[in-house]
C-alpha cells in the first residue's frame, strides 16, 4: 500500500492524473516520487508536493490522508485496485473508471465519477455538482458502475446516464438525471426541481419530497415497491410518472406518495 | 542561406517529373536552377520522397462559423490539447483546432497552402483576424457570394456587367481569393424558413432561380479572369436522390464557355452524390456523376471524404444544417447573416456501423477512385465537415491501397457492404496520382502559379516524406506509407525548413493572398448603397471593407478583368 500525505496547505490547483492503482502498480516509490503532476502552470513532481510511504498492508493500494480538495483527477481512467482518501478529495474524482474502488471518506467536488464505465465510488460525506456527468458538451454520460453518496450531493447529478446506479442518502439538487437514457437513481430524502428534465429512459426514485414535478410527464399508476438492484427494492408507495413526453421519452420517476401529498392532485388521471 | 535538397525521388506532375532522382535548389525562397554547394545548407534526401508543399483547395479554418463551432465544443478540447513548447504555442482541438494548432499540424503534414473557403462578407475582418494567426501556411479565403443581394439583383435584371463590378468590388474590400456560392438560392429562402429543392426553383422575392445564379456568377467569373473557377455547393446538398440535382447543375454549366479551363469547381462532391429515395434505400450515385465528369471537362471537384470520427460540420447551408438537427437532435447553431448568407453547426459523430454513414465513405472513395483523370479530383475532407484534416494520410492510404480500402470495408455495416462499388475497384493510385490529388491538381485549380510544383520559379515550398519508393510498395505496405505520410521528414516553405521529423523547428507567418480585380470602371460607392447598408445592414458602410492593415503578411495579385 502506498500513503501519501500532503506535506502543505495547496495554494493552487494540482493536475494528479497519475495517482492511480493502475500507475503505481509495479513501480518503486522512487519511480513514483517522479511522477509528473502540474501545480498551477509549474510541472511538479509527485514528491515535491506528498510525502510517499510504502507499507505491507495489501488493500488499499493507496492511501490519501489529509485534505486534497485541490487535487483533481484522483484515480483517473482507473481500471483495478482501491484508493482511500482519508479527507476531501478535489474535481473528476475517478473520472473515466472503468474497475476498482474509490472510497472518500468526506466530501468531493464536481465531476465525481464522470463518464464512468464501471467500478464503485463510495462518498460518505457530500458531494459537488455534475456527479457521474458528462464533461461540458459531451454527451457520453456514466455507462457503468455504482456510486454511493451518503451526504448531499449538488445540482446536474447523472447528465446524459446511460446505465450503472446512483445511490443517494442525502438530498439532490436541480437538474438531476438530465437527458439520461438509462440506469437507475436512488434518492432517500429530497430531490430538487426539473427532475428528469428531457429523460428518455431509466428511472429515478425519490423517497423524500419533490420541490416539483416538471409538467411534460404524466402519471402513470402507484406502486408499492421499486427494484433498485439485484437484491434491493425501495419501499413506497411510489406514484410512477413517465416522460419526458416533451422527448416522446419512456423514463420513470417514482415519488414517494406519503411524503408528497402535493401530488395528490394527479391521482385523478388515474 | 541557400537550400539543396540532394538525391531525393522527386514527384512533381505539373513538370511531368515522376520519381526521378534529382536535387532541388533553393535559394531567396524560391526555386533556382542551381545554388553554390559549398556556400549552402544541405538536406541529405537519400531513399526519401521529395513532393511539392500540399495545397489544400477546402478546408474551414478561420471565420465566424469556425469560431463559433469552437465555442460549441468544450468536450472537443478536452480530449486533445497540446501544451506550449519553447517555440510553438498551446492549443486545443481535436476536430477544430485553434488557429496556432491548425498551422502547426498542417505543416507537420507537409501542406504550405490552404484555402478557408466560406467567408460571410460581413464576418470578413474576424476571418482575416484569424487567419493573420494561423502561422506556417499561405492562406486566402472565399466570400460567399451566391446569396448576397445585390449580386442576385443584378442577375435577376440580366445586368452581367454590373454585377461582375460588384464581384470584384467585393473580391476588394472582403479581400478574397474566389467566388464561393453555397446552395444558391436556398440560403435567401431560409431567411424565410424555405429551402429550395431543384435548380428551377424560385428564389423568393427576387424572381430569379439558382440556375440563373450559378450560369451567372459563372458567367462573371469568366469576365473578371478570376485565377479559380466558380466554387461551389450544390443545391440539395445532403439529401437522398440529389445525384440528379447535382447533374443538371454540371448540365446547366455546360452553357457557359469554356476555353479549355473548368468553369466550376464543385465541392465535397460526396454529400452531393447520393441515390436512392429515402435513408432506407440509400445507395451511391458515383457511377453516374463519375461518368458525367470523365466525359466532360468543365468540372473539377474535392472529395469531402468521410472519416469514421467525431467530428463537427459547419456549412453556410443553414437548410440542411437543420436537416442534420433533425436526424442527430444535437446541439444545433443556426444563423442568418443579414443580406447575404446563412450558417448551421451541428456536432456529428460518423459511425461505421451505421449504413448511412459507411455508404457516405463508400461514395467519397468511389468519386475519386472512378474518375480516371486525377487532375479533376482533389483530396479533402472538406475539414471538418467529414472529418479533420489530420486524417488525411487515411484517405491517401485508402486512395493508394486496395488492402486498406479492404480493411476499413471488412469493418462496415453489411447493407453498406451490400451496395458498395468498392469491391470492384481495382484501382491504386501511385504517388505521382497523389501528388496531383494533394498538390499539383489543386494548385493548378486555383490558378497559383507559384504552388503546386518544383519547377525553377516556384515557391520554395517542398514536403519531403521519409518514404523510399524504390522499397516500400504503398499498395501493400500502406501503414508504412500512411505513417510517413503524417510527419513529414522535413517541411520546407519559403525556403526555410519549419519542420523536421514532426518537430517544429521555427515558426514562420504565412502571406494572406487576395484578389485585386481591376475593372474598367468601379462601382462609385454612392448614396444609394450607403442608403442600402443603413436600411438592410446592422453595420454603416464605413466600418464593412477591411481595409489594409487588418492583413499581417497580404499578397495582393492583380488581374485585369474584361469589364
Amino acid at each position: 500500500m502506498i500513503v501519501l500525505t500532503p506535506l502543505k496547505k495547496y495554494q493552487y490547483p494540482i493536475i494528479a492524473e497519475c495517482i492511480t492503482p493502475d500507475v503505481f502498480q509495479g513501480k518503486t516509490i522512487d519511480e513514483i516520487s517522479n511522477l509528473s503532476v502540474w501545480e498551477g502552470n509549474k510541472e511538479k513532481k509527485l514528491c515535491e508536493l506528498f510525502k510517499i510511504e510504502k507499507n505491507s498492508a495489501k488493500s488499499p493500494d493507496i492511501t490519501i490522508n489529509g485534505n486534497v480538495i485541490k487535487v483533481k483527477r484522483i484515480g483517473w481512467g482507473m481500471t483495478q485496485g482501491e484508493v482511500v482518501v482519508n479527507g476531501n478529495a478535489g474535481m473528476h474524482l475517478g473520472k473515466k473508471m472503468s474497475g476498482g474502488k474509490i472510497v472518500v471518506n468526506g466530501n468531493t467536488e464536481g465531476w465525481t465519477g464522470s463518464q464512468m464505465k464501471g467500478g464503485l465510488i463510495e462518498i460518505t460525506g457530500n458531494a459537488g455538482d455534475y456527479l457521474g456527468s458528462p464533461y461540458r458538451g459531451s454527451t457520453v454520460g456514466m455507462r457503468k458502475g455504482k456510486i454511493i453518496v451518503h451526504g448531499n450531493v449538488g445540482s446536474d447529478a447523472a447528465i446524459y446516464m446511460k446505465s450503472g446506479v446512483i445511490k443517494i442518502h442525502g438530498n439532490a439538487g436541480s437538474f438531476m438525471g438530465f437527458r439520461m437514457t438509462g440506469g437507475v437513481i436512488h434518492v432517500e430524502k429530497n430531490a430538487g426541481t426539473r427532475l428528469g428534465a428531457c429523460m428518455t429512459g431509466g428511472k429515478i426514485v425519490v423517497s423524500g419530497t419533490l420541490e416539483n414535478i416538471m409538467p411534460t410527464f404524466a402519471i402513470e399508476l402507484i406502486k408499492g415497491k421499486v427494484k433498485i438492484e439485484t437484491g434491493e427494492k425501495a419501499v413506497g408507495p411510489f406514484y410512477v410518472f413517465l416522460g419526458d413526453l416533451a422527448e416522446t421519452g419512456k423514463g420513470k420517476l417514482f415519488i414517494s406518495k406519503e411524503k408528497n401529498p402535493q401530488l395528490a392532485q394527479y391521482e385523478r388521471f388515474l | 542561406m541557400d537550400l539543396l535538397i540532394k538525391n531525393g525521388f522527386v514527384f512533381d506532375p505539373l513538370n511531368g517529373i515522376n520519381g526521378e532522382k534529382m536535387d532541388i535548389a533553393i535559394s531567396n525562397g524560391k526555386i533556382v536552377k542551381s545554388v553554390n554547394e559549398k556556400t549552402s545548407k544541405i538536406i541529405d534526401a537519400t531513399g526519401l520522397t521529395v513532393f511539392p508543399g500540399g495545397v489544400d483547395i477546402h478546408t474551414h479554418i478561420a471565420g465566424a462559423e469556425v469560431n463559433t463551432g469552437r465555442l460549441v465544443r468544450p468536450e472537443d478540447h478536452e480530449k486533445d490539447f497540446v501544451r506550449k513548447t519553447a517555440i510553438t504555442r498551446s492549443g486545443v482541438g481535436y476536430s477544430i483546432p485553434s488557429t496556432f494548432t491548425t498551422g502547426y499540424r498542417y505543416s507537420r503534414m507537409g501542406y504550405t497552402t490552404v484555402m478557408n473557403p466560406s467567408m460571410a462578407p460581413l464576418e470578413a475582418k474576424h476571418t482575416h483576424e484569424e487567419l493573420n494567426d494561423i502561422p506556417m501556411v499561405d492562406k486566402a479565403t472565399y466570400p460567399l457570394l451566391g446569396d448576397w443581394w445585390l449580386v442576385l439583383e443584378n442577375l435577376a435584371k440580366g445586368d452581367f456587367k454590373e454585377c461582375a463590378r460588384y464581384v470584384a468590388w467585393m473580391l476588394g474590400i472582403t479581400k478574397g481569393y474566389a467566388i464561393k456560392i453555397v446552395n444558391p438560392g436556398g440560403l435567401e429562402s431560409w431567411g424565410f424558413g424555405r429551402n429550395v429543392h431543384s435548380i428551377d426553383d424560385q428564389v423568393p422575392n427576387f424572381c430569379i432561380t439558382p440556375r440563373e445564379i450559378m450560369c451567372g456568377l459563372a458567367k462573371v467569373n469568366k469576365m473578371l479572369n478570376m485565377p479559380h473557377a466558380i466554387h461551389l455547393h450544390t443545391n440539395n446538398l445532403g439529401i437522398p436522390g440529389n445525384y440528379t440535382t447535382t447533374l443538371e447543375t454540371m448540365k446547366c454549366l455546360e452553357t457557359v464557355p469554356t476555353e479549355g479551363r473548368p468553369v466550376a469547381h464543385i465541392t465535397h462532391l460526396q454529400f452531393s452524390s447520393f441515390a436512392g429515395e429515402d435513408w432506407g434505400t440509400l445507395t451511391s450515385g458515383a457511377e453516374e456523376i463519375t461518368n458525367y465528369i470523365n466525359n466532360h471537362d468543365h468540372i473539377t471537384f474535392d472529395m469531402g471524404q468521410i472519416i469514421f470520427t467525431d467530428t463537427t460540420t459547419m456549412t453556410a447551408d443553414g437548410p440542411f444544417e437543420y436537416t442534420l438537427y433533425q436526424l442527430s437532435g444535437h446541439k444545433w447553431v443556426n444563423s442568418d447573416v443579414e443580406t447575404e448568407t446563412s450558417g448551421g453547426i451541428i456536432p456529428f459523430r460518423y459511425k461505421r456501423k451505421n449504413p448511412v454513414n459507411a455508404i457516405q465513405w463508400s461514395i467519397g472513395l468511389e468519386l475519386a477512385l472512378m474518375t480516371k483523370n486525377p487532375w479533376k479530383v482533389f483530396m479533402t475532407t472538406d475539414h471538418p465537415n467529414a472529418g479533420p484534416f489530420t486524417a488525411y494520410p487515411k484517405i491517401l492510404a485508402w486512395l493508394a491501397s486496395k488492402k486498406a480500402r479492404k480493411a476499413t470495408f471488412d469493418r462496415l455495416h453489411r447493407k453498406a457492404q451490400r451496395r458498395s462499388l468498392l469491391p470492384s475497384i481495382n484501382r491504386e493510385l501511385s504517388l505521382y496520382d497523389l501528388a496531383i490529388v494533394t498538390r499539383a491538381g489543386q494548385a493548378k485549380s486555383l490558378g497559383l502559379k507559384e504552388k503546386g510544383h518544383l519547377g525553377v520559379g516556384a515557391d520554395a515550398d517542398v514536403a519531403i516524406f521519409n518514404l523510399n519508393p524504390e522499397k516500400v510498395d504503398i499498395a501493400q505496405k500502406y501503414k508504412t506509407f500512411r505513417r510517413a505520410f503524417s510527419n513529414t521528414a522535413y517541411t520546407i516553405k519559403g525556403g526555410k525548413i519549419l519542420t523536421k521529423d514532426g518537430e517544429i523547428l521555427q515558426q514562420s507567418p504565412g502571406k494572406t493572398m487576395w484578389l485585386d480585380v481591376q475593372t474598367s470602371c468601379k462601382v462609385e460607392v454612392d448614396e444609394e448603397i450607403k442608403r442600402k447598408f443603413r436600411e438592410y445592414w446592422t453595420v454603416e458602410f464605413d466600418n464593412y471593407p477591411v481595409s489594409n492593415h487588418y492583413l499581417k503578411n497580404p499578397s495582393k495579385i492583380a488581374i485585369k478583368a474584361d469589364v
